[in-house]
């Protein structure tokens, strides 16, 4: 991804903002970053084209996958301070509550970076940070193999 | 009252704000079988250089899918939702660009709580899957809206 590269030389490569800005599908989600320290924080104000349940009413649980797996995402490009985007291999999702009509945060761990390979878990919730929505452990490729 | 002649799927697709701004359309409903596709839309990509579609729409295609095909057809839908308890997707190559991706879920179990669904989403072929995944659900849950919180 050359605007990784741009950003790298520029001495932004952790400017996650600028990342966001350059995705349309997070634009799309209205995603949001905060950076406190290392810890990257995710923020998912919330939206009436979110909804997957008028109902109840609930965050559609695939606008819920997508921002586990941005959030694991973003966690890895600051870590690696923007080396290239790493490609998603598989995701986890367990749905721990009902996502409602209210502001989203996420965070992230990686918690193995090998040379090729990353596993990270993130976790989202509303107004209680101890009381998860949802939660994912994913696998992520750093350096796709050039043949 | 909502046997499968009647009810409409499609409808019911278009009635949800996520997956209307999604562009999700019904393709094929059955008992246990459903096909959804989300057309190509710039608002999807994920990587703007090459227009690969964002992991998190075919998440998104993919929980809808299963979902839809987890639900009884017989389950009374003014009082009885489903819940999704886990998803697993496995991602095996990025979408091509300018091309529809499709969802076929297939809802091969169902207990008196719990469903079993796995879904493939491609392209061109099915068996030439964009990601795998499996996913369970939790039947009759409350459809009851919450509460404001003051």
């Amino acid at each position: 991804m050359k605007f990784l590269e741009q950003l790298r030389n520029e001495g932004r490569g952790q400017d996650l903002e600028a990342i966001i800005n350059h995705i349309p599908y997070a634009k799309f989600l209205g995603l949001q970053v905060e950076q406190q320290g290392n810890e990257v924080i995710t923020v998912l104000p919330f939206q009436d084209h979110l909804v997957g349940n008028t109902t109840l009413p609930a965050i559609h649980g695939g606008a819920v996958g997508a921002m586990l797996e941005m959030t694991a995402l973003l966690q890895l490009l600051y870590d690696t301070q923007c080396q290239g985007l790493p490609k998603t291999i598989d995701v986890s999702i367990d749905y721990l509550r009902s996502a409602r009509g209210t502001t989203t945060y996420g965070r992230a761990i990686v918690t193995r970076r090998g040379r090729r390979i990353a596993n990270v878990r993130s976790e989202l919730w509303q107004e209680q940070r101890d009381k998860p929505v949802a939660a994912c452990h994913g696998h992520f490729l750093l350096k796709p193999a050039t043949s | 009252m909502n046997s499968n002649d009647q009810y409409d799927y499609a409808e019911h697709l278009a009635q949800i704000p996520h997956s209307n701004a999604l562009g999700l359309k019904m393709l094929s409903f059955s008992d246990d079988k459903c096909e959804l596709s989300i057309p190509y839309a710039p608002h999807l990509v994920g990587d703007p250089e090459t227009g690969v579609v964002h992991g998190g729409a075919i998440t998104a295609l993919l929980d809808n899918a299963a979902g839809m095909v987890a639900r009884p057809v017989d389950m009374p839908r003014d009082t009885a939702s489903i819940a999704t308890l886990d998803m697993r997707i496995d991602y095996m190559c990025a979408a091509a660009p300018n091309q529809d991706i499709i969802a076929h879920a297939h809802c091969f179990k169902r207990t008196k709580n719990v469903a079993f669904v796995r879904a493939v989403a491609y392209q061109q072929n099915m068996d030439d899957p964009v990601a795998t995944c499996t996913a369970t659900f939790m039947l009759g849950t409350r459809n009851k809206a919450f509460a404001t919180t003051s």
